[in-house]
């Protein structure tokens, strides 16, 4: 099956080419091309990573056309910060006060939201192993435009107490465009409002353009973060 | 308590070292051959029904991987450490999952992050903690950490270490005296 498959592969015009780089990464079964024969009696290939996704990159997104509404914009999003309900290392159990009425977020307009769809702040909370960082870059490109990714802990800042682990990345914004970094080894809630404040003053000043960097640097993004993920085994880009 | 049992399982199951922690904790080293025999006398004979670990020490200056399935007796709340040495060059060992299915997990682990092979175990060689690792297992002793990290994270600039004593007396005493 595999030998066909490859054969079949070396006749299309960019096949061997094609093999050549599904052969350096372990690709799930599932994924792998397949031939698939159609009602009328034709063969074609079926490639899950190219055919079932879309395959279109991230787009800047750009200011509106004046100053004033631009401005206004920045404002609306400033006063919704959205959070994805995502927890990595410890940091994750910082959030819970947040939620309580003691330190009680919402009154900031901050919620948690529990799917990439909803939310458009993405708190990276604590250290991420190469593991969660799969999860977690998957998670970030399906978030909508605009967002926002807050660092948290010095873990994400320069690995923390983790510096020397076998499994754990040391520089976030290699592989994340982080807008904010938290430093504290946990910082504590109040930490966590006064960056949340702070992003909000970058929001509205304009300068919280995480997202946009992600779609100007794509390539060195996504360079990086296959530096570290060995096994990539799903889209460039899933949305 | 557990000399005791030690005594009467020691000729029958061919034991080796004897280590007695506490009333309630020993450990005993038994052969390849003899662990299976040994570990369902312990469970359906003595009491030790419970696996409350299976987990593995590289001896790497003797050449060997140890073994430790811990078994707990919570009727008569003891728990006795049986010791297997594998040597390092042969990591092949009889899977114990028909016994305890929790072994199964341990299993996994052990193949993952000491390259111990359970062959039969269940799902044996599918990625457990690590996805796509390509190095040698990390727990091995002979895999450089430190140095795999440096190579494979790329560090921020900047980050400094201090010896806490001496950076202190800087910062509390910067001219150099300390006047009590």
């Amino acid at each position: 099956m595999k030998d066909e498959l490859d054969k079949r592969l070396d006749n299309q015009p960019d096949g061997p080419e094609r093999r050549g780089s599904l052969k350096d990464i372990p690709v799930r079964e599932e994924l792998l091309p397949r031939w698939v024969k159609g009602p009328e009696g034709q063969e074609y290939v079926v490639e899950p990573l190219q055919d079932y996704f879309c395959q279109a990159g991230p787009t800047v997104q750009t200011p509106a056309y004046t100053r004033i509404i631009e401005d206004l914009f920045n404002w609306a999003r400033a006063e919704s910060l959205w959070i994805l309900g995502f927890g990595t290392g410890c940091g994750a159990i910082e959030m819970r006060p947040l939620m309580t009425p003691r330190f009680d977020a919402y009154r900031y307009g901050i919620q948690w939201r529990p799917t990439p769809r909803q939310a458009n702040l993405f708190v990276i909370s604590g250290y991420l192993s190469v593991k969660t960082l799969k999860r977690a870059i998957r998670s970030y490109e399906q978030m909508q435009n605009p967002k926002y990714v807050v660092g948290l802990g010095s873990c994400t800042i320069n690995g923390g107490m983790y510096w020397d682990s076998y499994n754990t990345i040391k520089r976030l914004d290699d592989y994340l465009p982080v807008d904010l970094y938290i430093t504290g080894c946990m910082p504590r809630p109040e930490a966590l409002l006064q960056g949340f404040d702070d992003l909000k003053k970058l929001i509205r000043a304009g300068k919280a353009e995480g997202a946009n960097h992600y779609a100007e640097h794509f390539d060195w993004y996504k360079a990086n973060q296959k530096r570290v993920i060995k096994d990539w085994d799903m889209p460039d880009y899933s949305w | 308590m557990m000399q005791s049992l030690y005594d009467r399982l020691k000729d029958r199951f061919n034991l080796g070292e004897f280590t007695g922690r506490r009333a309630d904790l020993a450990f005993v080293t038994v052969s390849r051959e003899q662990l299976r025999p040994l570990l369902l006398h312990l469970r359906d004979l003595e009491g030790f029904t419970h696996l409350v670990l299976l987990t593995a020490v590289d001896w790497i200056e003797d050449d060997t991987f140890q073994l430790t399935y811990l078994l707990n007796d919570r009727a008569r709340a003891r728990d006795i450490g049986v010791r297997l040495m594998l040597p390092r060059d042969d990591t092949q060992m009889d899977s114990i999952h028909d016994l305890w299915p929790t072994a199964a997990t341990y299993q996994r682990e052990l193949r993952e992050m000491f390259g111990i092979d359970f062959p039969d175990s269940p799902r044996v060689n599918e990625d457990f903690i690590l996805e796509g690792w390509v190095d040698i297992p990390p727990y091995r002793r002979e895999f450089d950490t430190l140095r795999f990290a440096r190579e494979t994270y790329p560090e921020r600039p900047g980050r400094e270490t201090h010896d806490p004593a001496t950076y202190m007396k800087q910062q509390l005493y910067p001219d150099g005296e300390d006047n009590g």
